[in-house]
């Protein structure tokens, strides 16, 4: 039932794409579609006007008139324009004190307490020493939350039960000096409603610990409202960024638009699943050319290059380009899965994939069980799946402890991935160079 | 304060502002004019109602005033209020327990969309009407999730089954089950973690505390409902699909309706899925969950 936004917006321009000339009536007509697109990903209204209208004025005259590839000059002024809203190059996180403090804002269930725990694990894999604050005394556990969290990240956490936010943040900046950390994250109640208190009670925080860093945490799946939350809590606070949270879900994401459209601030980090290392740094650039159907290759490739072997990456690759891929290539690339994120969620990225592998998810105890399976299995049925009849499969099923029905989804899911593989081969040998990181 | 008056607080934020420029736009008018229905069309889509949706519904608005040969704006406004009732006709359906015996409500929803606090507001509501109710801890994987079910299940007066955080979710419901049942318990509720609905490993796991706990009941789970965001956008539709396909949904819960959030994406979800509203979240107190009622929701949003 759902299209992705991608998806529309690469059928509207591909119908600009095959016509050789483009008239006045085919942009309007097409940038009607690209309204009708924007509107359903949940940009906000008025921004979509904006751009609608900027979009227009560029592409209605010479600049695509007396262009050669009409669609081509449409799809880039689209693009420009959309990464000109989103900033033109990526924010990084601006800690020039000592402590630095970060102050992580939002509404409740936006996914505060989580992104604390996940900003702390990547400054701490940058070298820093970061305390984790639980300023949030409202909702029930939320200081066990995380505490929780800095006990996985074997960081100190400052959760002081006998005062509240206000002493607690002031008193967080000494303890981080006599602690010797060199960042504050605090953690800081949401409510449902942007009211007046809570409002009060941030504003009072930020005047007592001075952040160098003042960071909402939204939730891609807002709608129209996105512009509202973004507007209220800089009006008040002054936001120095926004980490933009469950960008790993379908949602279109048309509220990190409206948000920076209305802030004016940059979206420095986006969540992309549970785990704690699952934030990203957030590419403006490479997110309006995703949001076009391009696939953010380039954030793709780092994730890779970080945690993949290069060897057995550049392996994979001539297999892939072969299409030799196999299911012993499936059970080695397992732990690198695991290392790297969900297989779905990396193949997300790639372009021409996109949303067609909601069904492809693979995580924690899933990956077990798929070792066991294909342990089970003899090298040759690893090699060549299709000697794997009833038989087998009983025998691979007793094996691995599981039901035959579980072996026949194995298969069936290694088939799917294999056909992307292959088509992706195909796609390397036409237009050279893998369009994913995979091996570059 | 009433509970009507308390959704319309609510919603007074919405409706101010949906209230405030229908009648700025109705006013700019002297007679309807296809401007007119655009306008309106662009406030029903500010409201995430969604452009499909909005379209239908002025298609509509539409139709009827020209077979009716309308030329008064102000009109439009009672048109557009008709419609929108018209399209939530089936959606009222309280939530009931069973006359006899145990009720088991599973709650689902993605992360962060209220199903903890839904589950305490519930209970508690049960409690105080003197019904055992019994929370089962199946979030075993967000930190602390179990400990805030924990507390909440003292501060209403439930009481909680928890195994430890990484626990098989499934495990803990049957477990939840295993002691409402031998205890006479009148309703079970059960906390389920968040979950993106595109995620499949984690769709799967949903379907197997269903499963378990269908296959122990000896009968579909009574009330399979979902939690929905009202700030959340057009997303709110693929979040009713894909959790209708895994379990079969049998109500939404509408949360955070005294958010700025319009929650207006349920039209959709309720036209298209078929599941009424059960419940409306108005607020953060125990008494801040409704039945949902369309001619009150739709008055409240035009007030």
């Amino acid at each position: 039932m759902f299209e992705s936004l991608t998806g529309k917006l690469t059928e509207v321009l591909d119908q600009l794409k095959g016509k050789g000339k483009l008239s006045e009536e085919d942009v309007k007509e097409a940038l009607k579609e690209v309204k009708m697109a924007l509107l359903e990903a949940d940009v906000n209204y008025k921004v979509v006007k904006e751009l609608i209208g900027n979009i227009e004025e560029k592409a209605v005259g010479k600049e695509v008139m007396e262009s050669l590839t009409p669609g081509q000059q449409v799809i880039k002024i689209v693009r420009d324009e959309l990464a000109e809203i989103m900033g033109e190059e990526r924010s990084d996180l601006n800690l020039s004190s000592d402590p630095a403090v970060i102050m992580v804002v939002g509404l409740q269930g936006s996914g505060k307490t989580t992104t604390c725990g996940k900003l702390a694990r990547r400054l701490k894999g940058d070298g820093q020493g970061p305390l984790l604050v639980a300023a949030d005394t409202y909702r029930p556990a939320a200081r066990e939350q995380l505490e929780k969290l800095g006990d996985d990240l074997e960081l100190p956490v400052y959760a002081d039960r006998d005062q509240g936010p206000e002493e607690l943040a002031a008193s967080s900046i000494d303890r981080a000096e006599s602690d010797g950390s060199d960042v504050v994250i605090l953690d800081t109640a949401g409510r449902l409603q942007i009211d007046e208190e809570m409002m009060d009670e941030l504003v009072r925080i930020k005047g007592k610990i001075d952040p160098d860093e003042i960071l909402l945490v939204a939730d891609a799946l807002t709608g129209q409202e996105a512009t509202s939350i973004a507007d209220e809590f800089d009006d008040r606070l002054g936001v120095t960024g926004i980490i933009l949270t469950k960008m790993d879900g379908d949602a279109r994401g048309g509220a990190a638009l409206s948000m920076v459209q209305v802030s004016g601030q940059p979206v420095k980090f986006a969540g992309v699943g549970e785990k704690l290392d699952d934030l990203e740094p957030f590419y403006p650039e490479r997110v309006a050319g995703r949001i076009l159907g391009m696939g953010d290759v380039l954030s793709l490739v780092e994730k890779a290059e970080r945690e993949m072997d290069q060897d057995k990456a550049a392996e994979l690759e001539e297999k892939i380009k072969k299409k030799k891929f196999t299911l012993q290539d499936f059970l080695d690339q397992l732990d690198e899965v695991r290392n790297m994120g969900t297989l779905g969620e990396i193949l997300d990225k790639l372009p021409g994939v996109g949303n067609k592998v909601d069904d492809l998810d693979l995580e924690g105890d899933e990956i077990d069980r798929i070792e066991a399976i294909i342990n089970s299995m003899t090298p040759e049925e690893r090699a060549n799946p299709k000697v794997i009849d009833g038989s087998r499969k009983r025998r691979i099923a007793r094996g691995s402890g599981c039901e035959v029905t579980e072996v026949n989804d194995l298969l069936e899911r290694f088939n799917k991935v294999k056909k992307m593989m292959d088509n992706m081969g195909s796609l390397q040998k036409k237009f050279g160079g893998l369009p994913g990181g995979l091996g570059v | 304060m009433s509970w009507f008056d308390r959704l319309k607080s609510g919603l007074k934020k919405t409706s101010n502002k949906l209230v405030g420029r229908i009648e700025g736009v109705i006013g700019s008018y002297s007679t309807i004019e296809p401007e007119l229905l655009d306008e309106i069309e662009e406030l029903l889509v500010t409201a995430d109602i969604g452009m499909e949706t909005a379209m239908e519904i002025i298609g509509r608005v539409k139709d009827r005033v020209e077979k009716e040969e309308e030329t008064d704006p102000s009109r439009v406004e009672d048109y557009l209020k008709d419609e929108l009732k018209e399209k939530l006709r089936d959606a009222e359906e309280p939530l009931e327990l069973r006359e006899d015996g145990l009720t088991v409500m599973l709650v689902m929803g993605v992360n962060g969309s209220g199903k903890t606090t839904t589950i305490a507001k519930i209970g508690g509501k049960y409690v105080s009407q003197g019904k055992d109710v019994v929370f089962a801890a199946s979030d075993t994987f967000r930190a602390a999730a179990i400990e805030q079910l924990e507390l909440w299940a003292d501060k209403v007066g439930a009481k909680a089954i928890s195994h430890d955080i990484g626990a098989d979710p499934s495990a803990v419901a049957y477990d939840g089950l295993d002691y409402s049942v031998n205890n006479d318990a009148d309703l079970m509720l059960i906390d389920t973690a968040g979950r993106l609905q595109t995620k499949h490993n984690l769709m799967e796991e949903l379907k197997k505390i269903n499963r378990v706990v269908e296959k122990k009941l000896g009968r579909p789970v009574d009330e399979r409902l979902l939690t929905i965001d009202a700030t959340n956008g057009q997303n709110g539709v693929s979040q009713a699909e894909k959790f209708d396909e895994a379990v079969g949904l049998t109500g939404i819960i509408l949360t955070k309706l005294d958010s700025t959030g319009k929650g207006g994406v349920i039209f959709q979800i309720v036209d298209e899925f078929s599941a009424p509203i059960k419940l409306i979240g108005v607020g953060e107190e125990q008494e801040d969950l409704h039945e949902f009622d369309r001619e009150e929701f739709v008055e409240a949003l035009f007030r």
